[in-house]
């Protein structure tokens, strides 16, 4: 009896499968505009290469990968993104002439030369990891094994790397405070020098208008001689130029007064 | 399997990062194509291992990804650092070191 399927073990299918994606996913990477997009095709990348893992024997790397990679560094990048601009997008203009083409034409040469180097390296199937495995009980012992006994000095010097890593980033996102702040006392005696100064108004400021058919925060309020009373709303409304138009707002009022006026009139004359 | 095709995976890799590192201005994405070096390096660690038959190169593996958390922790609070600064993420506008 012959078989039609080749015989492929679970491995292969693993690699045949996540390989391409990853590729895939790094291209896209580099192609796409926005960095929230770059984001998710590398979160990608970083899983197709923890299938790869565990496709070699590599059960702790694959958990690894996911729970520190994708888990916890992609997410630090996410957060960056949100709080660098999410809609940030790169110009399209080169900055230096032929740079693109000249990087690429690197890169396919890097690429060339890697592959022929790497490709040829070895001869013969690998070795497994089977005894290695064995050796200690399992891969998690037998990494364990090595990390405190020949890796132990490394595995030390990681400790004060992830210390200074923490300092480091504790130091550099931490924004200095540039002028003392400002207690309540101070605040009310600000506010009544500005007041025996300038004669500014030391309490607080007047509410935004209230009309028949508009209430709303930019609507200016009106002061008794029916000007406007630029204190009501938010400087930053009025920088914008968002402020409704108070004479909008007198137009249908002072309409459905003529109205009545005219009825009313109207109503004298059939009188008489 | 061979070892060869997870060698090239990881050459072809690494080429892109080189590639997204050299084009792109966005100093985020530079950073995510410095990662993916890193990773496609971890990956021909892993098949290294697995080729020799012993679990060093996976031990290297581990401490590539420490040293890659810890240096993404300090560079995105660099990138964060340049962005309060300067309001942009792009390499093109931190240049006072130039010249």
């Amino acid at each position: 009896m012959t078989s039609f399927i080749p015989l492929v073990s679970a491995g292969e299918v693993a690699f045949w499968v996540c390989g391409p994606i990853a590729i895939l996913l790094a291209v896209g990477m580099v192609l796409m505009r926005k960095p929230v997009h770059s984001a998710i095709c590398i979160a990608g990348v970083m899983l197709a290469l923890a299938v790869m893992y565990a496709a070699q024997d590599a059960p702790f790397l694959f958990v690894i990968q996911i729970i520190v990679y994708t888990g916890a560094i992609l997410m630090l990048f996410l957060f960056v993104v949100m709080l660098v601009g999410v809609d940030t997008s790169d110009s399209v203009v080169e900055t230096l002439k032929g740079h693109r083409v000249a990087s690429f034409l690197a890169v396919i040469g890097l690429a060339v030369l890697l592959v022929m180097a790497v490709g040829q390296v070895f001869e013969g199937e690998p070795a497994g990891l089977a005894a290695a495995n064995e050796e200690f009980g399992g891969n998690l012992e037998g990494l364990a094994a090595l990390l405190f006994s020949r890796y132990v000095f490394a595995f030390e010097a990681t400790a004060a790397l992830l210390i200074t890593a923490a300092v480091g980033a504790m130091v550099l996102a931490h924004g200095e405070r540039l002028k003392a702040k400002k207690s309540q006392v101070v605040q009310a005696q600000e506010r009544m020098e500005a007041y025996a100064a300038e004669g500014k108004h030391p309490g607080v400021l007047p509410n935004s208008g209230v009309y028949a058919r508009f209430n709303a925060i930019h609507a200016p309020a009106l002061l008794p001689d029916g000007s406007v009373a630029e204190a009501s709303v938010s400087e930053t409304l009025t920088a914008r130029g968002a402020i409704v138009a108070v004479d909008q707002l007198r137009t249908p009022a002072d309409r459905a007064f003529k109205a009545i006026e005219r009825v009313h009139s109207d109503a004298e004359g059939e009188s008489e | 399997m061979s070892s060869e095709p997870y060698l090239v995976v990881s050459a072809i890799l690494f080429a892109i990062g080189v590639l997204g590192f050299l084009v792109r201005r966005n100093a985020i994405i530079a950073f995510m194509s410095v990662e993916l070096m890193l990773n496609s390096v971890n990956l021909s660690l892993v098949t290294f291992a697995r080729q020799h038959g012993n679990l060093d190169g996976q031990v290297g593996t581990f401490f590539v990804m420490v040293v890659a958390a810890a240096e993404v922790v300090v560079g995105l609070a660099i990138i964060v650092a340049v962005y309060r600064a300067r309001r942009s993420a792009s390499v093109d506008d931190a240049n006072l070191l130039k010249f």
